[in-house]
C-alpha cells in the first residue's frame, strides 16, 4: 500500500505545506481512517486527508466536535486501521480526556497538534508552542506518551511517518507537535524512495483466540507492549478506561493490579527511551553555553549559534527532536560542562522546567520567550547568548 | 546567494499565491526555498504579506528581514515595508493603487499599473500575475521558464489569462531608477 500510495503522489520535489506534508506522511505510513473538526491552523490537514481518504479506501468523517473525533479515531483503531486526528489547542484542550483514555486501553493513535496562541481562542492564525506541557501532562494521571517536534516541512512528513511507527510499536498515542508557522510554511519536499522508507505494523496476535488475553504481554517476544487482535478478527477483545486485569477485565480497587499495570504503561516506552529520543546535536565538543531549542524555533537557533561561533564564543547547540519521553540522563550528559543553558521558545517557558531540573546549581538555565506569533529572530537569541558570555 | 522577496497588499489580491508561484519556480529552478505568509481571519481585506527565501544554499531561519525585492500592492503596505527593503535592493509596486508613493533612500523603483492592466485583460484578479511579469522582467532571480511551469502547475484555472497577464507584466513594467 505504501508504495501505491508513493507512486500516486508522484516523483517530482514538492513544494508545500507543513499541514499538507503531514497529510503525505499519514498517506504513506498507512493511515486509513480520519476523524476531525476543522480549526486554524490545522485545517489544511483535514482537507488533506478528506480528499485523499476516499481514493485510497479508507475513511474520513467530520465529526461534531473534538472530542467525537478523537473518540472515534480510537474505534477505528481498535479495529486495526491505522487512525489520525489533527487539530490545535481548543481542539487539542478537549481531547485531553480521550488521549487518556488512548494511554490506559494502549490504543494506537496519531495527534497532529499545529499549536497557535492562546490559552482559549487566542491568536488563530498565528505560531506559538504553547502546548508543550499539555502534550505530556494535559490528560490526567500517570503515563507515557510520545510526542515529536519537527523543525521542517520535510521533517514533518518524516516524522508523521515516525509518529505511526511509534505509536504501533509501543500501542501509544503520538503527538505531533507543528505549529502555525511550519503547518503553513511551505518549503520543497522529497517522497521517500519507496525501498528505504520503514513502516511499522502493530505485533498481531498469534496466539489461538482461546489463550489469548488482550492485556497479556510476553506471547511471541519479550516486551511489555501486549499483542494486538482487532476487533471483529474473531478474538476475544476488551478495552476499557478503567484500570483492569491482564483479561481486560476492570478491577479498580486492586493496589497490585493498577500498580502492575500503570508502571507497565510507562516502562513499555521508557524502556526504549535510547532509541526513540530523537535529538541532534552541534559545537558540543568546546561549548560553554548551549542553546535547547525544538521545532521551529530550531531554525533562528541554528542561525544565531553560527552568527555567535563567527564571534568566537564558545556556544553548541542541543535540538531535541523526541520532546517527550524526555531523557534527563542524556541531557545531564549534555550539559555538564556548560555553565548557561539557553531555551528560545514561543511560550514563557515550558521545556525550561525539564532542563532546569536536569542540571547541577553551577549551571544557569536561561528561558527565551516569545509569544504573540512571530517567530524568534536569529539576532533575538544572539543576544541572549552574548549576554552570558563569561 | 540567498535572497529575501517580500509580497505584501491586502486579502483577495492573491498576495500568497504569488508567493507560492515565486518559491514553487525556485524550487524548479533547482534552489531551496521557504514561503510563509502572514494575514488575518478576514477572507477579503486585512493586510496580507507573503515572504519567499531562496537559497542555493539549506535555509535555517525562514523569514525575511530586509527584503532584495519587494513587490508592494497597497499603500499601507508600502508605507509599513517599502523601508524594508535592503539597500539597492528592489521595489516593484502598483503606483495607481499607491498614490503616495515617496520614498528616500538607495532603492531600485519601478512602477507597474498591474490592477488596471488586469482589469483591461479581463481581470483584475490576475493583478498579481501582470506583478510576478514585472518581477520577471527587472529581476534575474529565477528563470522565466520556471516562473511558468510554476504558474501552470499553481492555477489550474484560466491558464491563458494568466500566462497573457504574466506577459503583458514583462512588457508594461517601467523602471524608474
Amino acid at each position: 500500500m505504501t508504495n501505491d500510495v508513493i507512486r500516486l503522489l508522484g516523483k517530482k520535489d514538492l513544494f508545500i505545506q507543513g499541514d499538507e506534508a503531514a497529510v503525505y506522511g499519514a498517506l504513506i505510513a498507512d493511515c486509513r481512517f480520519f476523524a476531525g473538526y476543522p480549526i486554524t491552523p490545522a485545517t489544511e490537514v483535514a482537507e488533506g486527508m478528506a480528499i485523499w481518504m476516499p481514493r485510497l479506501g479508507g475513511v474520513y468523517v467530520q465529526m461534531e466536535d473534538e472530542i467525537a473525533s478523537i473518540a472515534a479515531v480510537i474505534g477505528a483503531s481498535c479495529t486495526g486501521v491505522k487512525s489520525m486526528t489533527s487539530t490545535s489547542g481548543p481542539g487539542f484542550s478537549l481531547m485531553q480526556e480521550c488521549i487518556g483514555y488512548a494511554c490506559m486501553a494502549e490504543i494506537p493513535c496519531v495527534i497532529v497538534n499545529v499549536q497557535r496562541g492562546g490559552p482559549s481562542t487566542g491568536q488563530p492564525t498565528e505560531a506559538a508552542q504553547g502546548d508543550v506541557m499539555q502534550a505530556m501532562w494535559g490528560t490526567h494521571g500517570d503515563h507515557q506518551l510520545i510526542a515529536l517536534a519537527p523543525k521542517s516541512v520535510q521533517e514533518t512528513l518524516d516524522l508523521t511517518i515516525e509518529s505511526f511507527n511509534l505509536s504501533e510499536d509501543y500501542r501509544v498515542p503520538v503527538i505531533l507537535l507543528l505549529d502555525a508557522e511550519i503547518g503553513h510554511m511551505r518549503e520543497k519536499v522529497v517522497l521517500p524512495e519507496v525501498t528505504t522508507v520503514k513502516v511499522d505494523e502493530r505485533v498481531p496476535a498469534t496466539i489461538g483466540p482461546d489463550k489469548y488475553r488482550p492485556y497479556r504481554t510476553g506471547f511471541t517476544r519479550p516486551s511489555k507492549v501486549p499483542e494486538f487482535a482487532p476487533f471483529g478478527s474473531g478474538y476475544r477483545t476488551y478495552v476499557t478506561g478503567l484500570t483492569h486485569d491482564k483479561r481486560g477485565f476492570p478491577v479498580t480497587t486492586s493496589a497490585e493490579v493498577h500498580e502492575e499495570l500503570v508502571r507497565r504503561l510507562i516502562e513499555k516506552v521508557q524502556d526504549d527511551i535510547d532509541d526513540i529520543w530523537y535529538h541532534e546535536t552541534s559545537f558540543l565538543e568546546d561549548a560553554e553555553i548551549i542553546v535547547v531549542s525544538y521545532g521551529t524555533t530550531s531554525r533562528p537557533a541554528v542561525s544565531a549559534v553560527k552568527m555567535a561561533r563567527k564571534n568566537g564564543i564558545k556556544v553548541g547547540h542541543i535540538r531535541l527532536i523526541t520532546i517527550w519521553p524526555f531523557h534527563y540522563e542524556k541531557m545531564r550528559e549534555y550539559l555538564k560542562n556548560a555553565h548557561t543553558v539557553i531555551v528560545p521558545e514561543m511560550n514563557l517557558g515550558q521545556m525550561f522546567h525539564p532542563i532546569r531540573e536536569t542540571v547541577g546549581k553551577d549551571t544557569k538555565v536561561v528561558s527565551a520567550p516569545k509569544i504573540g506569533g512571530a517567530i524568534h529572530t536569529p539576532y533575538e537569541i544572539l543576544k541572549f547568548i552574548e549576554g552570558d558570555v563569561k | 546567494m540567498k535572497a529575501g522577496i517580500r509580497i505584501s497588499g491586502f486579502g483577495g489580491q492573491g498576495i500568497i499565491l504569488s508567493g507560492v508561484i515565486v518559491g514553487k519556480a525556485a524550487v524548479f529552478d533547482g534552489l531551496n526555498a521557504v514561503q510563509t505568509q502572514s494575514y488575518g481571519p478576514e477572507a477579503r481585506g486585512g493586510s496580507t504579506r507573503s515572504e519567499v527565501v531562496v537559497s542555493d544554499e539549506e535555509i535555517d531561519y525562514p523569514k525575511v528581514e530586509s527584503a532584495s525585492v519587494s513587490l508592494i500592492m497597497s499603500q499601507e503596505a508600502f508605507y509599513k515595508y517599502a523601508s524594508r527593503t535592503k539597500r539597492e535592493g528592489l521595489i516593484i509596486y502598483d503606483p495607481e493603487l499607491i498614490p503616495d508613493n515617496k520614498i528616500e533612500g538607495n532603492f531600485k523603483l519601478a512602477e507597474i499599473n498591474a490592477t488596471r492592466i488586469a482589469s483591461e485583460l479581463g481581470t483584475k484578479i490576475v493583478a498579481n500575475i501582470v506583478m510576478l511579469g514585472a518581477f520577471n522582467e527587472v529581476c534575474s532571480l529565477i528563470s522565466k521558464d520556471s516562473m511558468i511551469e510554476s504558474i501552470k502547475d499553481s492555477i489550474p484555472k484560466m491558464l491563458d489569462l494568466n500566462l497573457n497577464a504574466f506577459e503583458t507584466g514583462m512588457k508594461k513594467v517601467n523602471i524608474i531608477k
